[in-house]
This record gives C-alpha cells, sequence and structure tokens, in this order.
C-alpha cells in the first residue's frame, strides 16, 4: 500500500505527495506527457533530443546539474514512445533545490546553440553506441516498422535514422517545448522525507507563477488489425542466427491486459517458465528464449524471441515456439501454474515498495493512466485473472495472420569465429 | 515575486547512520549477521562463500559450480526447484564474483518454511547432472560468441589480463576453458566450496525471532564440515609488460577505450582520498572527463573513471566508446585532464561541490535495509570495521586540494598507463 495525497494548482499542474519518514532523502520526479510517438515523422527521435537538452539550462539558471550535485542530489531522466520521465533524489533537508531547478527548465529553457550542438553529438554517438555498433542492436529499427504501418509506435524512441538528429534546429527545439511542455502536461510526484504541507508550500512557490499554456491534444492515427502474415529475413554481422516473432495486443488499459501479462509470464518469467523448460532444456532447441509485451498506451506488441542452437534451423526454430503458443491456446493451464505467476506477480509489488524512487515513478505513471490510487489495486486485478482468460488472449494474440516475424541470419566472419 | 536567479539555501548533509548487524555463530563455524528493518512482510538472505584458489589449467570451476547450484541436487531435478521458488513467489539468484560466490534469496516471511530448504538442499546436494552441465556449456559458448562481438566486452577482458594476469581477476574465460569443464571436478570444488565454515549469511529485512530460529534450523545441525577445509587463498597478481593493446574491428563506428593500472585496495590510506580524485577526474555527471569529452565536445554517449578493490588489490581506470573518428583526439584530451590535475589545485568552488555530491550520494546510497547489509559486506568482506565509513566522511569534509595534487603526480603517469583500445585507432 503507497499512501499518497493529490492536489491541483491553478495552472493545471497534478502533484502528488507521499510522505515516507523512514528515509532522509526526497524524490521529485516529473513525467511529461509526451513521447516518441508524439513526434512528426520527418523528426523522429526529437522527444528524446528534447530530454538531453532540458539539461543544457533554463532560462534563470545557466547550469542544471552543477547546482543540484552541489547540494549532494543526483538526477536522471528517460523517454519512451509514451512518456520522458525525470527524476531527482537529494537530502531531504535540500527539497527546494529540486523545486527551484525544476520549476525553471517548466518555465523555459535557455535554448543555446552550442547545447544543441553538443547532444546532437552526444545522441548520435548514443544511437551508434547502443542501436548500430552491437550486435542485434538495431532490432527495433527493423521490428517497429514491420508491426506498426499507421501508427507512430513504428519508430524507435532514438529516431528513424542519424540523420533526423543531425538536422534539428533551435526553432523546432523551441516548438517542441511550447506545444508539450507546461504544466497541464505534467505530473508531479514529490515523496520521501517531506509533509504535505511542505510541499503544497513549495509548490505553490515555485510552480504556480507558471503559465498554464496551452493543452496538447493528441490524435494519433491508430493501428488498424493487423490480417496479414509479416516476415523479414536480414543477413548480418551477428554471431548467431536469432528470431523474432511480435504480434500486435492491446492497449495498457484493455481489460484484458492483466490476463496478457501473466500470459507471457507463464510462457517466459524464470527457470520453472514453458518456455525455457520445454525449449533451452528439454528439447535443446534455443540457447536462450523470452516472451514479453511492450505496455503500451496505444496498441502493444507482445514479443517471443530466441537463439537456436547452431545445429537447429531457422524454420525447426519456428515451429517450435509456435507449439508451445498452440498448446497454451488449445489447453487451459493449469491452476497452479496461474497461481504460481500471481504470486510472483504479488511479491514483485512488494519488494517495489522497498524503493522510494521505484514508488514515486509508480505513482505518476497510474495518474498518468487516470489515477494514482491504480498503484494499489493492481495486485488484486492479477489475482482475479482466470485460466480461462489466459486462453481466449492466447488465442485472440496468437495468430498468424497477427504475426511479424524477424529473422537475423549470422553472416559468419573471422572475428565471428575466433 | 521571487528571484528564480537565486538559488535557495541549503544543508550540509551531517546524519549518515548505519544500520549495524546483530551477530550469531552456529556450531559449525557459519557465521549469521542480521540487519532487522523495515516495513515490508519480507527478507534478503544471502550465503556467502569465498571462492577456492585459482587453478590455471581448471580456470571456470568457481563460475561453473555457482551458476549451476540451480541445476538439480539429488533430491529435486532443475525443473523442480525453479518451480518450488517461483510458485511462492519467491526469487533465487546465484552470483558469482572474483572472491565470492553467493545464493541469494528475496522471499516473503510467510513463505520461508517452504523456500528455505530449497536453499540448504542446494547447498548440501547439488549433483550436477550431465546433461544440465551440456546445456550450461553449449550456452555459455554461445553467449561468449555474442559478447565477443562487443567492443567494450573486449577491452574489458583484454584490460584484466593485462593488469592481473593469469588469475582469477584476470580470466576472460575462452571457449575451450567451456568445453573442458567435467562433471568430476565441478562435484570435488562444491563440495570443499560449499561448506559452513566458508559460509557468511547475511539476512536482511523483516527479521522476527522464527525467523531466526528457522534459518538455525534449517542450516545448523543438519549442515557439517566436510575433511577438507576450504583453499580460499589466491595467487600473486602479474601485470603484464606490455601496455599497449589495439585491436583492430574495421567496421567499428565506435572505438571502447579502457585504460589505467593496477591499484591499492581499500585498505590503503591513500584508496579513500583517491576516491575523492576520482570522483573529481570521472566519477560523477558533473567529473573533468564527461564536461569536457561529453559534454563540451560530443565525443561520447558517456565517459567515467573508477577504482576496484578487491583482497589481492586493487584498480583505477578509465573507460569509453567514442566515435571511431575522435579516438586518438578522445586519448589526447584524457590525458590533458590527468595533467590538469597534477599541475593545478582543484578550485574550492568545485571541491566542495565534489564533496557535497559525495556526502549527497552516500547518504542516498542507503536507501533501505538491503543497502546498509550491503555496506557492511564492503568493510566485512576486506577486513575492515566501521571507522572505514567515519574515516570516509571525514575525508570527504576534510581533503586538501594539495592533497589532491600530491595524489594525482604520486599515482598518474599517463606514459604508465596500461590503454587498451578495440575499433578504430
Amino acid at each position: 500500500m503507497v499512501k499518497f495525497n493529490k492536489f491541483t494548482l491553478d495552472n493545471g499542474l497534478r502533484v502528488i505527495v507521499h510522505e515516507d519518514n523512514t528515509t532522509p532523502m526526497a524524490v521529485l520526479n516529473i513525467l511529461y506527457d509526451v513521447g516518441a510517438r508524439d513526434e512528426d515523422p520527418d523528426q523522429t527521435g526529437f522527444a528524446h533530443l528534447f530530454e538531453h537538452l532540458m539539461f543544457g539550462g533554463s532560462v534563470n539558471i545557466p547550469s542544471y546539474d552543477e547546482p543540484l550535485q552541489r547540494v549532494g542530489g543526483e538526477n536522471n531522466a528517460f523517454t519512451s514512445n509514451d512518456i520522458t520521465n525525470y527524476y531527482i533524489t537529494l537530502p531531504s533537508a535540500n527539497i527546494e533545490t529540486a523545486f527551484w531547478l525544476e520549476s525553471d527548465r517548466m518555465l523555459s529553457l535557455a535554448f543555446s546553440e552550442k547545447s544543441l550542438e553538443v547532444q546532437r553529438n552526444v545522441v548520435i554517438e548514443e544511437f551508434k553506441q547502443r542501436y548500430l555498433n552491437q550486435p542485434y542492436g538495431d532490432v527495433w529499427l527493423k521490428l517497429r516498422p514491420l508491426v506498426y504501418k499507421q501508427h507512430a509506435y513504428k519508430w524507435a524512441t532514438i529516431g528513424k535514422n542519424i540523420k533526423h538528429i543531425e538536422d534539428a534546429r533551435i526553432e523546432d527545439v523551441k516548438a517542441f517545448f511550447k506545444k508539450h511542455y507546461n504544466p497541464q502536461n505534467a505530473i508531479m510526484v514529490v515523496g520521501g522525507d517531506v509533509t504535505l504541507e511542505q510541499v503544497k508550500e513549495l509548490a505553490e512557490k515555485w510552480f504556480a507563477s507558471i503559465p498554464a499554456g496551452e493543452k496538447y491534444h493528441r490524435n494519433l492515427p491508430q493501428e488498424p488489425e493487423q490480417n496479414e502474415e509479416r516476415r523479414e529475413i536480414v543477413t548480418a554481422k551477428v554471431p548467431l542466427n536469432d528470431v523474432y516473432i511480435a504480434f500486435q495486443m492491446g492497449a495498457r488499459l484493455d481489460a484484458d491486459y492483466y490476463a496478457v501479462e501473466l500470459l507471457s509470464d507463464v510462457l517466459s518469467r524464470g527457470n520453472s517458465s514453458r518456455l525455457y523448460r520445454s525449449l533451452v532444456q528439454d528439447k535443446q532447441i534455443f540457447s536462450e528464449v523470452h516472451a514479453y509485451i511492450t505496455s503500451s498506451l496505444d496498441k502493444g506488441m507482445f514479443i517471443l524471441e530466441g537463439k537456436p542452437l547452431e545445429n537447429i534451423s531457422i524454420e525447426q526454430a519456428e515451429a517450435a515456439i509456435w507449439d508451445e503458443l498452440e498448446k497454451i491456446k488449445n489447453e487451459e493451464i493449469p491452476a497452479d501454474e496461474l497461481t504460481k505467476v500471481q504470486h510472483k506477480t504479488e511479491s514483485t509489488m512488494v519488494f517495489s515498495e522497498m524503493s522510494l524512487l521505484d514508488k514515486a515513478m509508480n505513482l505518476a505513471s497510474f495518474e498518468l493512466l487516470g489515477d494514482a490510487d491504480m498503484l494499489n489495486h493492481e495486485t488484486a486485478k492479477y489475482l482475479a485473472v482466470t485460466t480461462e482468460q489466459i486462453k481466449v488472449a492466447a488465442n485472440k494474440i496468437f495468430r498468424a495472420d497477427n504475426s511479424s516475424t524477424l529473422v537475423y541470419l549470422a553472416e559468419k566472419t573471422e572475428s565471428a569465429l575466433a | 515575486m521571487i528571484d528564480r536567479k537565486l538559488a535557495p539555501e541549503f544543508k550540509a548533509i551531517d546524519n549518515i547512520k548505519l544500520i549495524k548487524p546483530e551477530h550469531t555463530q552456529l556450531d559449525n563455524g557459519c557465521n549469521i549477521y542480521c540487519f532487522n528493518s523495515g516495513d515490508q512482510e519480507l527478507v534478503r538472505i544471502e550465503w556467502i562463500f569465498s571462492n577456492l584458489r585459482f587453478d590455471a589449467a581448471k580456470p571456470l570451476l568457481n563460475m561453473a559450480v555457482n551458476t549451476m547450484l540451480t541445476e538439480g541436487t539429488a533430491k529435486l531435478t532443475a525443473a523442480q526447484i525453479a518451480d518450488k521458488i517461483d510458485f511462492y513467489g519467491a526469487f533465487l539468484q546465484v552470483d558469482y564474483g572474483y572472491e565470492n560466490s553467493q545464493v541469494t534469496l528475496y522471499s516473503l516471511n510467510k513463505h520461508l518454511h517452504h523456500t528455505l530448504p530449497v536453499i540448504a538442499d542446494i547447498l548440501t546436494g547439488s549433483v550436477f547432472p550431465d546433461k544440465e552441465l551440456e546445456t550450461f556449456k553449449r550456452n555459455q559458448q554461445q553467449k561468449l560468441q555474442v559478447s565477443l562481438q562487443k567492443n567494450d566486452v573486449v577491452a574489458r577482458r583484454d584490460f584484466n589480463k593485462a593488469i592481473y594476469g593469469d588469475t582469477i581477476y584476470g580470466l576472460g574465460a575462452s571457449f575451450d576453458n567451456y568445453k573442458s569443464l567435467q562433471r568430476d571436478d565441478l562435484l570435488a570444488h562444491y563440495k570443499q566450496m560449499y561448506q559452513p565454515a566458508n559460509c557468511t549469511v547475511i539476512v536482511a529485512g523483516k527479521i522476527e525471532p522464527d525467523t531466526l530460529a528457522l534459518i538455525k534450523d534449517t542450516f545448523d545441525k543438519n549442515w557439517q564440515n566436510g575433511p577438507v577445509s576450504a583453499d580460499t587463498t589466491q595467487p600473486e597478481l602479474q601485470p603484464a609488460t606490455d601496455r599497449f593493446y589495439f585491436t583492430e574491428k574495421p567496421e567499428a563506428l565506435q572505438s571502447a577505450i579502457r585504460m589505467g593500472l593496477p591499484f591499492v585496495n581499500r585498505t590503503h590510506p591513500d584508496f579513500q582520498p583517491m576516491q575523492v580524485l576520482n570522483t573529481v577526474l570521472g566519477g560523477y555527471f558533473g567529473s573533468r572527463l564527461m564536461a569536457n569529452i561529453r559534454e563540451d565536445k560530443g565525443y561520447t554517449y558517456g565517459i567515467g573513471s573508477g577504482l576496484g578493490s578487491f583482497k589481492q588489490g586493487g584498480s583505477f581506470f578509465i573507460a569509453t566508446e567514442v566515435g571511431a573518428d575522435v579516438c586518438k583526439a578522445t586519448l589526447t584530451e584524457i590525458e590533458k585532464e590527468i595533467d590538469l590535475l597534477k599541475t593545478e589545485l582543484v578550485p574550492e568552488e568545485e571541491l566542495s561541490l565534489v564533496r557535497n555530491f559525495m556526502l549527497g550520494s552516500l547518504l542516498g546510497s542507503l536507501e533501505n535495509v538491503f543497502s546498509h547489509a550491503d555496506k557492511f559486506k564492503s568493510i566485512h568482506f576486506a577486513g575492515l570495521d566501521y571507522d572505514y565509513y567515519d574515516k570516509f566522511t571525514s575525508t570527504i569534509k576534510t581533503i586538501t586540494a594539495e592533497r589532491l595534487k600530491e595524489l594525482a603526480n604520486k599515482y598518474w603517469n599517463f606514459d604508465q598507463f596500461y590503454k587498451v583500445i578495440v575499433g578504430k585507432y
């Protein structure tokens, strides 16, 4: 149970306060309701590049990091296809510094040309390091456009290609800020060794004078239902073959979301899961195999991925995955197997309460979904899932004409054999 | 109107309080340390064993035995072990490190009487079945093929090999090392290493009287030492004579750089002052290396430096991945930053920031009772006591710019650094 209070400033900023006096620290987390899905198709990677620019100084404060480090604080941020999230942890005695810094960059950035130029380079190096200079690093650049034809999920958060990042101009940065970075599009969570009164006072002091801005109304083309089998084969300088099978699934707020997540757990969570036991240990088809979902706010992906052993053909590997999917479509899973993944989810929720930052981020995410209090009812929703619902979900998702298969074929080079 | 240009007042960080453990020793020699705190009805229990002496002819035994502990006992198959743990919502982990190997259980208190017997079985009756061993050898070799395509991984392997030599610290596993693993060797290694006298148990979380009683009950009378005690000494480090290693990858977009040298460990009086100097150079986001090479030049997504500490010694290292075309330029900039710290005093403004940052990060690293247990492990296995942390905070608060400059001159000679580059140069 994560207790909290909630209030909204006149400019529309939603504020959630979670008092936890077992720690001498405080967290200030701000979620902006903007992600890669909100980008222009000709300017992809912008939400993420923008996240970097948020550290390049704001209108009244030339350096963001320096004053925070000076009071013993640390910060970071991440961008996904759905959201951009910034967080600070610092000794609670210095919490006001976090309000000062975050409110100033919500008010306005410095928009420095130098910062844009440097961060463009940094992000290009990030692109190379994580997506291009790694075996299989480009998987999301290839898989997303296979699964999504209309929706903006068809590009990865880093962007479609490096060119889009190279082309970013300061005017684009300013327009993006104006459109998305205002109190109405943000949720702030303050947690740790703080009081509700103190947070109210500091929020009023630092955030109330920020203009509300214009509300951004999202109106994205939704992805139509898939009715064709899709496939792409890539020959690449990778050491091993690799198979990805991605299915379209529902959105995070769909009623069957909980059954689908447990379905992925039954298939692939831990060493007792079906795919590991059957395909890695018993039948010896793969060296590793995984199933997971993207939990996206719009229509998501259910992904199966495995690296077949060297004596196994791609056809055999795919067939082996499909056998397991057919099995779970045709036979209801034993009650014990469902109880197992439910217990695991239940204890994961309890363990996540050990971390102040996790609690703060969770509260912000659920508030974005509609109500922070949903966090406290999540476990019950997983526990209510039935074996019948899992079977129904499996039949709905695991259809050949709902699948996109991406195969990496290893082009053997000398270094791969060394 | 508020003045947004003016930073709010801030307070110095003073109240760093560490939770210290309760100690119990069982009749079989096993030591138990308990950290009791927290609101959640859960515990983390770690069984930590010192690795056996490194044998260059059979270098992977410590790692293989640890990794395969969950693969079957005389009573339970791998599948049954996994089922039992998962059914009770628990998490079972095995971790292999340079010096110690461990088994970790995360469990809700209410299920401990189901989950603890599984651990007891693993620690007393593992059999390393042939089929699972073959699967392990094959899958590890597949993983190795992928790792060896990553420039940063190759750079780390080459660097460790250069500064530590043919020891447990310098080992980079080869395909042949995996192929030559034998079940009989694993069993013999297991029997000698996983004994109560070579085990430290660390319990953290909500510990009720019956929690501890249950642990004692499960791991005392039924767990006896064997005839041969564990030899946990390690051979001396053997740094190489060559100091420059370049592996060319003609198609690399980025080059991985790793450089540094063998260094003193935590027990040496210079270690803590060097932690401050290291932070200035490359130990946080605002460090000299980040400010110059990422935030000014944009050569990289990240660059950092660090200190490693273990029983036999330690290391100082700088690591990054940079655009292939700016690899040489990066080395020049790193050298410049090192030289600056040797020739000019760190300005008071920067030093005070680093002091506060380090104290804040120390405080922030004590997030929950698990972190208090982790702080204990760092000193306990180095043979130190809690004074270490008092000294650490006082070093951070009082060290002078002159002392930092002295240390930079004492330890950092850029030409003498071991340097590894994988990619283009």
